[in-house]
C-alpha cells in the first residue's frame, strides 16, 4: 500500500493539471485476487494451564493423579493439560450426580428446570464467539463452521428442550413420564460442544442428572461449558464433567449406579458397550458410525447437488458420522458431475481453522490422520482413481487434502469402511432400483441424501432407503426439532425432537 | 424464425455444438451457496484489489426521463475521473444512457477509453413490435455506441414463446455491428431461478455477449443468488463451447461491501479469467462514491465525509 501522505499529494497535484485521460495501470493495487489472511482473534479465549474434573459443582484434582495434554490440530500446540479420570473419580462423579438427583433436581418444578436450560442457552449465545474460537482451536474445524453451525445449533438444542421441560405429560399423552435417574454420556471429538448439547439438554429437561465424558482430544469446550453452568447457577452435581480416555468412558458405562447410557462414537466401541450393559437393566442409546449414500439422479439441479456433495463430505473435514462418503451418480450425468465436483474442489480453501475464509480445517488427531492415510492407500492399491486438488498444506499440524476417488467398486474398502475424513468414493448406478440396492448394501444405516427434481421419487426413495435420516436436495442439515439416529450398525435410539426425550424417561403406565 | 412455435421444454437451439443441459435450480440450495460466498472476509490488499477492479468494471448509469445533455456531460466527467483528488483511481468501464444522448456522451468521452453503452429495444418494458426494437437497436449501433443493452420480451418469455425471445435477441445481434450486445433478462419479473437459467441460455444462444440481470426499474433487481444462477449458466456454456460470455448485475448494488461480494462470487464461480471489465460489469448509479470512499479509507486509514466526493 502507498504512503497515505504521498497519495494525497499526488491527488492534489492531479487535481490542478486536470488531464481527463489516464492510463489504467497507475493504481497501486495488487495484481491478483488473493484473499488476505482474515484470522479470528484467539484473545477472547482464556485457558487455564491445567484442568481438573468438574464434580459436584467444583473443580477437583483427579484421584488418579493423571493428566494429559490437549493439542491444537492446526499446529500441535499444547493448549492445556487435562485430568484423566480413574475409576475412583468416575465413582465420585456418579455419586455427585445421584446426590443431586435425590436432593431436589428430580422433584424440582419442571418450569424451574426449564429456566436453567433457557439460561444456559442464552449464555451460550452470548459467549458464542469465545466457544467458537476454542472449538476451532481444540478440534481443528474451520471457524466458519463452529461459528455458523456448532454454536447456533448448541444453543438451539438447549432452547428447544427447555421448552419441553414443563410439557412432558403433553409430549407423551396418557403416560406418566418420570426421569430415568443418572445418565452416563460419552461423546465423540467431531462436534464436541454440539454433542454435549444433544446429550445434556434432553437429559436435564427430563429431570435427570448427568455425568458426561468428553473425547480425549477435544475436552476444552466441555470444560469451558462448566463455567456456563456456574454462570447459570445450575445446582451442584446436576452436571458433572469427567475428562479422560476410553478407560474413563468404560468405567462410566459399567458403573452400577448409572441408569442410562448414551453413547456417540464408533461402532466398535458401541458393540463393546452393548455387551457390557447387557443384563444390567440400563437404558441404552447408541449413535455410531455411518457410510452414507448421497444419490444424484440425472434430473437433479446439478450445481446445487455439487454443493451438497461438497457439504456432505468436506464439512468438518469429513469427521461426520452422517457424512455423504459414498456418492452414487446416475451414469448419464457421471462425467458432468465429476467435472463440476473437481472444479469446485479446487476452490476449497484448506488451512488455518481460525481463518474466516477457511473451508476445510485440520484433521483432529495424529491417530485419525494415520487411519485416513491407511484407507486412502488401500483405495489406490485396489485400483480406484484418486484426485486431490492442488493445495498447499501447512507444515505443522495434521492435514489431509480434500480427496475424491472415482472408479470405485462396491467391494473396495473405501466403499465399505467408514473413513471419517475428507475422502469421497464415487460410484455409479443406472436405475432407482439399483441405487437403492447399492445404497442399502452396507452394515451401516445412519443417513442418506437424494437429489432429484421429482417429488414422487424423493418419497419413494426415502421409503426404501434403510437409513435413519434422509435428506432431499440438501445434506448435513440439522435441527433440534428433528430426530437423528441410525438403522442397523449405526445404532439405535433417537436424539433430537420429541423422540429424543423418550430415552431419558421412564413411564408409569 | 419469427413465426416459430413456442418450443417445448428441453428445446434445442442452434448453439454449437449443443446447448448445455437446461437443467434446474434448487432455490434453497442456491440461496444458501450465495449466502456462504457472501461471508468471505476480504481485507487489506485483497480489498484494495477488489475495489479498484469494481471501479474499472462499473457502467455508470443514468436512465431517467429527465436526462439532459448537461446531466450526461457531468456523468462522463465523473466516469473519466471518478476521484479528482486521487488520480490513481482508474476511470470506469462505461456510461450507460438512453439512445438520444449517445452523441453527447461520445463527444465527451472521445479518446478516454470509457465506453458508451446505450439501452435499446423499448427499454425498460420491451413491449413494442419486434421490428421497432430491431430498428431502434440498428439506429443506436449506427450512432456509434460501443455497447447495446437490450431487454428481452418478458411477456413472450412468461407466456412460453421462447422462440420469440430468442429471435429478437438474434435479430438485434445481427444489426448491432461491432457493438457489444448485453441482454437484460429483468430477473425480477421472471419469478423463478429456473426461468433465470432458461432465459440466460436463451439469450446466450441468441448471440448475447453479456447477460444482465435487470433494468434497474423493477425490484428486486440484481441479487447474489440470481447472479450465481447466471454465472453458472455462463460456466456451463463455456464448458460446452469454449465461448466466454460476460455478466452484468445491475440495480440494487449500492455499497462496496456488496460489490466485493459479487467479485468473490465471480472469482469462485468462473475463476480469475473473468476478473476483467471485458467479462464483468456492475450496472450502478450510486455505487461509485461508496467505492471511492472505501478506497480513500484503505489508502489513508480514515473515512472522509461524503461531502468530499462529487455527486456527479
Amino acid at each position: 500500500m502507498t504512503d497515505p501522505q504521498q497519495t494525497e499529494k499526488e491527488g492534489a497535484h492531479g487535481g490542478t493539471t486536470g488531464s481527463p485521460v489516464r492510463k489504467q495501470d497507475r493504481s497501486p493495487v495488487p495484481s491478483a485476487f488473493e484473499y488476505a489472511e482474515a484470522p479470528e482473534s484467539r484473545e477472547i479465549v482464556r485457558l487455564e494451564d491445567r484442568y481438573g474434573l468438574f464434580v459436584g459443582g467444583e473443580w477437583v484434582e483427579p484421584r488418579s493423579g493423571e493428566y494429559a495434554p490437549s493439542a491444537a490440530p492446526r499446529d500441535e500446540e499444547v493448549l492445556a493439560e487435562v485430568a484423566y479420570a480413574g475409576p475412583e473419580d468416575v465413582d465420585l462423579a456418579v455419586r455427585a450426580a445421584r446426590d443431586a438427583l435425590d436432593n431436589g433436581w428430580s422433584t424440582l418444578a419442571p418450569g424451574e428446570r426449564a429456566k436453567y436450560l433457557f439460561r444456559i442457552a442464552r449464555i451460550l449465545q452470548e459467549r458464542s464467539r469465545e466457544f467458537a474460537v476454542l472449538e476451532s482451536l481444540d478440534g481443528g474445524k474451520p471457524i466458519r463452521e463452529s461459528r455458523d453451525v456448532d454454536l447456533p445449533l448448541s444453543a438451539a438444542h438447549f432452547f428447544y428442550y427447555a421448552g419441553w421441560a414443563d410439557k412432558l405429560e403433553y409430549a407423551f399423552p396418557n403416560r406418566k413420564p418420570r426421569p430415568v435417574g443418572v445418565a452416563g454420556q460419552v461423546i465423540p471429538w467431531n462436534f464436541p460442544l454440539l454433542m454435549l448439547s444433544w446429550k445434556i439438554a434432553p437429559a436435564l429437561a427430563a429431570g435427570n442428572t448427568v455425568v458426561l465424558k468428553p473425547a480425549e482430544t477435544t475436552p476444552l469446550t466441555a470444560l469451558l461449558f462448566c463455567d456456563v453452568l456456574r454462570q447459570a447457577e445450575l445446582p451442584s452435581g446436576v452436571v458433572n464433567i469427567v475428562t479422560g480416555d476410553g478407560r474413563a468412558g468404560a468405567e462410566l458405562v459399567k458403573h452400577p449406579d448409572v441408569d442410562k447410557i448414551a453413547f456417540t462414537g464408533s461402532t466398535e466401541v458401541g458393540k463393546e458397550i452393548m455387551r457390557s450393559t447387557a443384563g444390567t437393566g440400563k437404558k441404552l442409546t447408541l449413535e455410531l458410525g455411518g457410510k452414507a449414500a448421497n444419490i444424484i439422479f440425472d434430473d437433479a439441479p446439478l450445481d446445487q447437488a455439487v454443493e451438497g456433495i461438497i457439504n456432505g463430505i468436506y464439512f468438518n473435514q469429513g469427521h461426520v458420522c452422517c457424512a455423504g462418503s459414498r456418492l452414487f451418480v446416475q451414469e448419464s450425468v457421471f462425467e458432468e458431475v465429476v467435472a463440476k465436483l473437481k472444479r469446485r474442489m479446487a476452490t476449497l480453501r484448506v488451512g488455518d481453522p481460525l481463518d474466516k475464509n477457511t473451508d476445510v480445517g485440520a484433521i483432529n488427531s495424529q491417530a485419525q490422520l494415520e487411519r485416513i492415510k491407511e484407507l486412502v492407500a488401500a483405495g489406490e492399491d485396489e485400483g480406484a482413481e484418486i484426485y486431490q486438488p492442488p493445495c498447499r498444506l501447512p507444515e505443522k499440524g495434521w492435514w489431509f487434502p480434500p480427496t475424491v476417488f472415482t472408479n470405485v467398486a462396491q467391494s473396495y474398502r473405501i466403499a465399505q469402511e467408514e473413513i471419517f475424513g475428507p475422502v469421497l468414493s464415487v460410484l455409479t448406478f443406472r436405475t432407482p432400483d439399483e441405487a437403492v440396492e447399492k445404497a442399502n448394501n452396507t452394515p451401516y444405516g445412519l443417513s442418506a441424501g437424494v437429489w432429484t427434481e421429482k417429488g414422487s421419487r424423493i418419497l419413494s426413495m426415502a421409503q426404501r432407503l434403510r437409513a435413519g435420516v434422509i435428506w432431499a436436495n440438501t445434506y448435513n442439515r440439522f435441527d433440534p426439532t428433528s430426530p437423528f439416529g441410525g438403522y442397523k450398525e449405526s445404532g439405535f435410539g433417537r436424539e433430537g425432537g420429541l423422540h429424543g426425550l423418550a430415552p431419558y424417561l421412564e413411564f408409569d403406565e | 424464425m419469427a413465426q416459430a412455435p413456442a418450443l417445448p421444454s428441453g428445446f434445442e437451439l442452434p448453439l454449437e455444438p449443443r446447448l448445455p443441459r437446461i437443467g434446474s435450480i434448487d432455490q434453497v440450495a442456491v440461496e444458501e451457496r450465495a449466502a456462504t460466498l457472501a461471508k468471505r472476509s476480504i481485507k487489506r490488499d485483497s480489498k484494495v484489489f477488489a475495489l479498484d477492479l469494481a471501479v474499472r468494471m462499473m457502467d455508470l448509469t443514468t436512465l431517467e426521463g429527465a436526462d439532459t445533455p448537461g446531466k450526461v456531460a457531468a456523468l462522463c466527467s465523473k466516469a473519466m475521473r471518478p476521484d479528482p483528488a486521487d488520480l490513481t483511481v482508474p476511470p470506469v468501464a462505461a456510461v450507460c444512457i438512453y439512445p438520444s444522448l449517445v452523441p453527447h456522451a461520445l463527444e465527451r468521452l472521445e479518446g478516454s477509453g470509457v465506453k458508451v453503452a446505450s439501452v435499446a429495444t423499448a427499454f425498460p418494458s420491451g413491449q413494442v413490435p419486434t421490428d421497432l426494437k430491431v430498428e431502434e437497436a440498428a439506429r443506436v449501433a449506427e450512432s456509434g455506441a460501443d455497447e447495446i443493452d437490450m431487454v428481452i420480451d418478458r411477456g413472450a418469455f412468461l407466456s412460453g414463446h421462447y422462440a420469440k425471445v430468442y429471435d429478437e435477441v438474434r435479430r438485434v445481434k445481427e444489426v448491432s455491428g461491432r457493438a457489444h450486445l448485453k441482454v437484460i433478462l429483468e430477473t425480477g419479473e421472471l419469478g423463478t431461478y429456473d426461468n433465470v437459467r432458461r432465459a440466460s441460455l436463451l439469450a446466450i444462444a441468441g448471440g448475447a455477449d453479456f447477460i444482465k440481470t435487470s433494468t434497474g426499474k423493477i425490484q428486486p433487481a440484481a441479487t447474489l443468488p440470481v447472479t450465481l444462477v447466471m454465472l453458472e449458466a455462463i460456466r456451463d456454456v463455456y464448458e460446452e463451447t469454449g465461448k466466454r460470455i460476460g455478466m452484468k448485475p445491475a440495480g440494487g448494488i449500492r455499497n462496496s461491501k456488496q460489490a466485493v461480494q459479487y467479485l468473490v462470487m465471480l472469482n469462485e464461480t468462473l475463476g480469475p479469467e473473468w476478473l476483467t471489465p471485458d467479462l464483468f460489469r456492475f450496472g450502478a448509479s450510486s455505487l461509485l462514491n461508496d467505492v471511492l470512499m472505501q478506497i480513500r479509507k484503505e489508502k489513508t486509514g480514515r473515512y472522509q465525509s461524503p461531502d468530499y466526493f462529487t455527486v456527479d
